[in-house]
């Protein structure tokens, strides 16, 4: 295996709505900061892959267009994932690893404005049996939280209290979308969403996106002074069918934990769990304990552009550990509804 | 209308083959067929700020496009980024409104509400000043008459009828100019 690691990251200041840009307007100033970061050109790259969907732009091949942001000419290799970047990361990472790039640009980004996002989101249900049902994404992290309560696994003070820590959290985040929270009794005091969820327990919507540079070995030590080495990462699924999931349980990210190597002791993680309740899930199937510095970035519920929430995550990691106010940290990435897919990566300093 | 100049290879044995289902049979139910799941996602769509000032542009009959600050090449209609360098594009620049044809197909099966009758020239125009090319239709000639290098004129619709929409475009004609050599055209196709 080789050593591959975060070597710079950019994203943008998200908003609920970014009106006077196309996505492409939006995506590109962040992937030329995060190029500078590193202090290179795109011509210094070795493969390039973005994360987005057609869903959120409304438009087909709608990432082709926001590959002029990147500068293609002469051609570079490129791929593109209909997933949250942190997928896309993925693939940069196997290219790597398969020995067929040395370095990788990886951005996502979406506006998901333009549509009504929890409607968008239920297009990702099966044809047949649920997507001609239309439950929102909103409606369907409702019975998870619901399923949680029932089972005694949390309760909506918790869910209050976990909204306010990451909102609290975002206070000092200068790209975070939602900072700050009314103290959890004022919350709690807030009429319900989706039964049992009200609307603190809900992300943002958000347009936004992230960039983040890959490298390897000795290169990766020319573009950082500290790079934020990836030591292990995997993705796991859990069935299409909600109906047929424990759905109090996410056995897709404990599976994928195990297998990047997601134990011991961490200076901080960052959660791709967009819903309050998700947060508890995921901390369970990570066994975090409490000594372990939750989402200091204020996480999904501080800002969650769509397809760039979960590599969100990852750079969020990376710049602390970049910046050595942390050794060791893990992010996770989700995707489809109530935490359906997970991916997990392990990142850590030099030693 | 004739088929029998229309003759289908069949793929080699097997190309296609599927596995035998493993359902097991319905007795004495009928197979469902298909079923109807209509679907519709409504969005407001923003163009950004380039395709904007080139939708303005439009209602003054004006087609702008934007220069790329490296090559100076002129891209219309704009996106805001230079595709080859990935930077923004921030000086406008007119083109046209006159180009030159420098691809097209004859249509013999039209599509869409506004297609023209068939057989129709959906073409690529070279406006003058431009570096890509626009896509029009291309009327008031006999279609055998049209080709590369041909000059063209926009055909807008009534000045009372004007918006932003690059639908103030209804066709492109001939203008009794010279023919543009198909070299240079050489990169812009």
């Amino acid at each position: 295996m080789r050593d591959v690691a975060i070597v710079s990251v950019a994203q943008t200041h998200h908003r609920r709505r970014v009106d006077e840009l196309n996505e492409v307007e939006l995506i590109q100033p962040v992937i030329h900061e995060a190029l500078e970061g590193a202090g290179v050109t795109i011509r210094d790259i070795g493969f390039v892959c973005s994360g987005s969907s057609d869903y959120l732009a409304g438009q087909a091949f709608s990432f082709v267009m926001t590959l002029d942001a990147v500068g293609a000419w002469p051609p570079i290799q490129e791929s593109h994932v209909e997933m949250d970047g942190a997928w896309a990361l993925y693939e940069a990472w196997l290219k790597i690893q398969a020995g067929h790039a040395d370095s990788a640009l990886v951005y996502s980004y979406s506006k998901a404005s333009p549509g009504d996002l929890p409607r968008v989101l239920s297009r990702q249900l099966d044809p047949y049996y649920y997507g001609p049902l239309w439950p929102d994404s909103v409606a369907l992290a409702g019975l998870q939280a619901r399923e949680m309560i029932d089972a005694g696994l949390i309760d909506e003070k918790e869910m209050a209290q976990i909204a306010h820590r990451n909102r609290t959290n975002a206070e000092s985040n200068p790209f975070a979308q939602v900072k700050g929270s009314a103290p959890v009794d004022e919350l709690l005091a807030q009429p319900f969403l989706s039964d049992p969820l009200r609307r603190h327990d809900a992300p943002p919507i958000s347009d936004g996106g992230v960039a983040v540079v890959l490298a390897a070995d000795d290169v990766a030590r020319r573009w950082a002074e500290r790079p934020a080495w990836i030591r292990g990462i995997d993705h796991r699924t859990d069935s299409h069918q909600f109906g047929s999931r424990d759905l109090t349980t996410s056995p897709s990210l404990a599976l994928a934990a195990e297998k990047a190597g997601a134990t011991g002791s961490f200076d901080v993680a960052e959660l791709h769990a967009p819903f309050t309740h998700q947060e508890r899930i995921a901390t369970e199937a990570l066994g975090l304990g409490a000594d372990v510095d939750v989402n200091p970035s204020g996480g999904p519920l501080a800002a969650n552009p769509m397809m760039a929430a979960g590599l969100l995550r990852l750079g969020e990691v990376a710049n602390r550990i970049m910046a050595g106010t942390a050794g060791r940290g893990v992010a996770t990435a989700t995707s489809g509804h109530c935490l359906q897919q997970n991916l997990v990566a392990v990142l850590e300093g030099e030693k | 209308m004739a088929t029998e100049d229309r003759t289908i290879t069949p793929f080699p044995t097997g190309l296609w083959s599927q596995p035998q289902p493993s359902v097991p049979p319905l007795g004495a139910d009928e197979p469902v067929q298909r079923i109807r799941v209509p679907a519709s996602l409504r969005y407001r769509y923003n163009p950004g700020t380039a395709t904007t000032r080139f939708l303005r542009g439009l209602q003054d009959k004006k087609i702008e496009g934007e220069a790329c600050p490296s090559t100076g090449d002129v891209y219309v209609p704009p996106r805001g980024m230079s595709p080859t360098v990935g930077l923004p594009t921030t000086e406008q620049v007119e083109v046209g409104p006159n180009g030159t044809v420098s691809a097209f197909c004859v249509v013999h099966i039209g599509f869409g509400v506004n297609a023209p009758p068939t057989p129709f020239v959906s073409a690529l125009i070279l406006p003058d000043g431009g570096a890509v090319s626009l896509y029009g239709t291309i009327l008031e000639i006999p279609i055998e008459q049209v080709r590369i290098g041909m000059r063209v004129e926009p055909v807008w619709v009534a000045d009372d009828q004007l918006s932003t929409s690059f639908q103030n475009i209804t066709h492109w004609r001939p203008i009794d100019e010279p023919d543009v050599a198909p070299e240079l055209l050489k990169g812009h196709m």
